[in-house]
């Protein structure tokens, strides 16, 4: 009650009118990086290996303590970790929470798989998490965003189709159903490489001994299992286009269930990796403040500007942080996540996930 | 085709001015690739340091009659840090590598009544592209003063030791105010519709700095608000001061040359860098006072490369010192007070029309480099 107390007070106008420019937070950090009145920041106190098989990337899931700040999740969203991973530099990158729904100031977990990321510097903040991070060292958080997640009503029966790391959020969801008791039906299938890359194996496997209304079907594609097919649907979900479906995994997987869904509502898709901005090219993409202008080659309107030799600021790359929001000056631009284009003069556009259709003009 | 200018500056060929050119982006390209943690670390200090001096300051006033001296002391470099090492050199984008949003170009704010994004515009473009270019930068006389004798010579600027003194102690409000560009409004060549946005900026920002100095601190320490609000008006006329001093060092000491608009059209980079080192003027003293200058004592050095981390400048200059005696130019640079000198020089010398025998360079030709008539 005293701490609720505290961070209103914290939280109120009066003591943002004090801090005023720098806001209560520049402060407090100062004090303890843990004390946060509006941020969220966490420490690392757990870090598990998932799988260290040889040849594979390393996978680790590591449990953090966040400020009081932290509104929790619900099961299926995702949070931006940001991390000094070396040289002054702090990268920030997006991870599904994939523990059960959290409560305000509860811990949360993320399942990092190790990835050599196009810009890191000098290392990806996968790696990072996985190979270097200790228990202790501090992270930056965002609030946990996202829609791809489960009513509040879970229909009797549903359906949860995963690839690779793409697991994250479905098993988030399958742990928050489990620990609200769901009565109903879930039928899960996950693909995944092969049996020692497989992530979370000994909690599916018990998963699979208790029973519980869950339809497991773990499927390994290196020992022969067959992929997604209308088929295959077919015969482990009967009637499977009528039923709530959930996928996340990389772009193929997304693209052969779509296709299998054939268009019905009943289908929810969130991309493990944002899919390949395969835009239009043709006119000129024009960079305002720097001067510079290159022909635009169809790919997103950041990866331009980094061709340029321009450096903007950015962070997940795939359209959820609004690091890299920048004025679009003149243009039609298309959103590569939801495929809709704008053509407003003046507009705040996120340039990772937008790509010029046309001659457009942005200010960096 | 080389003359030699009255203050010994050589005006470079075109392949000089190339060669020039290029050893200066070397500087650049090495710096770049060696930013890392040590910059970070110092920002980060610089920060710590500053949110130090102002609790310290905020909380010295209740300390009646022994804490007020050091509360607008504390008060005063606290608000001297965030402006200068931090917010100018933040807001340049000096520190963007970093992806920390704390110290990001197109988010930090800073304790000053102008509001950055307001700032941005009429500092980092207006002023460092247009550097000293009479007629384009609008950092000559700030749209206020005469100092230079391309401006052309009105009574009004009979006034000039007067507006000096009035924008150095009020030096806060004016650099709010200059983004307004009230003497192009009067002049018609602005619109009040221009001026909207940026004057809601002002006026969001002139309420939230008064408010936090002159009432919400004040009204805190009780009976003790009088000699808060004092103290506060006093801390920030002191940074107004110190500011204003290191800022018109910077460019308007004796020998630094300005440009005509003619002769910068079609510029090339080696042209922009030589006009940028000949538009400032650096000024030495200990590492304590390049701090509290926010580095701005290595003018020089920030024009050329005004996105570079200012802690790099001391390193810079060296340098940028070997290669301007190479290509037999002038690096301007001198003790607080000869500089100070030279400014209120100028700022006296420039109320008066032009004597008969100014033998200024015509428009057009070289650059019109200030003779030092000591």
């Amino acid at each position: 009650m005293a701490l609720d107390l505290g961070g209103r007070i914290l939280r109120s106008r009066t003591v943002a009118a004090l801090a005023s420019p720098h806001g209560i937070d520049r402060y407090l950090t100062q004090i303890n990086p843990m004390l946060a009145a509006h941020e969220v920041r966490a420490r690392i106190v757990d870090i598990h290996p998932e799988v260290s098989a040889p040849g594979a990337p390393r996978v680790a899931t590591v449990t953090l303590q966040p400020t009081s700040t932290w509104r929790g999740h619900r099961a299926g969203q995702h949070v931006s970790v940001g991390i000094d991973t070396g040289e002054g530099r702090r990268t920030t990158r997006v991870f599904t929470v994939s523990n059960t729904e959290s409560k305000p100031g509860d811990p949360l977990t993320i399942t990092v798989r190790a990835h050599d990321d196009e810009d890191a510097t000098p290392y990806s903040i996968s790696k990072y998490l996985t190979e270097r991070a200790t228990v202790g060292t501090l992270v930056h958080l965002s609030q946990a965003e996202g829609d791809f997640v489960l009513p509040h009503h879970v229909p009797e029966h549903i359906v949860l189709i995963s690839g690779g790391s793409g697991i994250t959020p479905v098993m988030s969801m399958l742990r928050s159903l489990q620990r609200r008791t769901h009565r109903g039906k879930v039928t899960f299938l996950h693909w995944a490489p092969s049996a020692e890359r497989q992530i979370y194996a000994e909690e599916l496997e018990e998963i699979r001994g208790q029973g519980h209304g869950v339809d497991l079907h773990i499927m390994h594609t290196a020992d022969g299992a067959p992929y997604l097919s209308p088929a295959l649907l077919e015969k482990l979900v009967p009637g499977y286009r009528d039923l709530p479906t959930w996928v996340c995994g990389p772009e193929s997987l997304i693209e052969a269930t779509q296709a299998a869904y054939d268009g019905t509502e009943s289908l929810h898709v969130e991309y493990f990796k944002p899919p390949r901005s395969g835009g239009v090219a043709g006119g000129e993409m024009t960079f305002s403040t720097t001067g510079k202008t290159v022909a635009n080659d169809g790919a997103t309107i950041l990866d331009q500007a980094e061709a340029a030799g321009l450096s903007p600021e950015h962070g997940c790359r795939m359209g959820i942080c609004f690091s890299c929001t920048a004025n679009k000056s003149s243009g039609l631009v298309r959103n590569v996540l939801t495929g809709e284009t704008s053509e407003l003069p003046d507009e705040q556009i996120r340039i990772c996930v937008s790509t010029p259709e046309g001659d457009c003009a942005v200010d960096l | 085709m080389t003359t030699v200018e009255k203050t010994g500056n050589r005006r470079l060929t075109a392949e000089e001015l190339e060669a020039f050119g290029a050893e200066m982006d070397v500087i650049r390209q090495r710096i770049v690739a060696d930013l890392g943690e040590d910059d970070a670390a110092y920002i980060y200090n610089i920060v710590k340091k500053q949110r130090a001096f102002e609790i310290a300051g905020r909380s010295l006033y209740y300390l009646p009659v022994i804490g007020w001296v050091p509360a607008v002391a504390c008060l005063s470099i606290s608000k001297i840090l965030d402006n200068m090492e931090i917010g100018h050199n933040v807001m340049h984008g000096q520190y963007d590598w970093m992806g920390d949003p704390d110290l990001n170009s197109r988010m930090f704010e800073w304790d000053t009544m102008a509001p950055s994004e307001n700032w941005k515009y009429g500092h980092n473009y207006m002023h460092h592209t247009f550097t000293n270019i009479v007629g384009k930068d609008r950092d000559v006389g700030y749209g206020i003063l005469r100092m230079d004798e391309d401006q052309e010579w009105r009574p009004y600027y009979l006034g000039n030791p007067i507006y000096a003194f009035l924008l150095m102690t009020f030096f806060e409000w004016g650099v709010a105010m200059h983004d307004l560009e009230v003497d192009e409004l009067v002049a018609g060549r602005r619109t009040w519709a221009e001026n909207k946005e940026i004057g809601a900026r002002i006026l969001r920002k002139v309420k939230e700095q008064t408010l936090k100095d002159y009432v919400l601190f004040p009204l805190l320490t009780g009976p003790l608000a009088p000699l808060t609000f004092a103290g506060n008006f006093t801390a920030n006329i002191i940074r107004n001061l110190w500011t204003f001093n290191i800022i018109f060092c910077g460019h308007f000491p004796a020998g630094v040359a300005s440009f005509s608009q003619e002769e910068c059209e079609d510029e090339t980079q080696g042209h922009w860098y030589y006009r940028q080192l000949l538009g400032s003027a650096n000024i030495t003293g200990g590492r304590l006072f390049h701090i509290m200058s926010g580095n701005l004592s290595y003018q020089i050095e920030h024009h050329l490369f005004p996105d570079l981390p200012a802690r790099r400048y001391p390193e810079i200059a060296e340098e940028v010192r070997e290669i301007c005696e190479r290509y037999d130019l002038a690096y301007n640079t001198g003790p607080l007070h000869k500089q100070l000198f030279g400014v209120f020089k100028k700022i006296c010398r420039f109320a008066l029309p032009d004597r008969k025998s100014s033998d200024a360079a015509p428009a057009g030709a070289a650059p019109a480099i200030e003779e030092v008539a000591a």
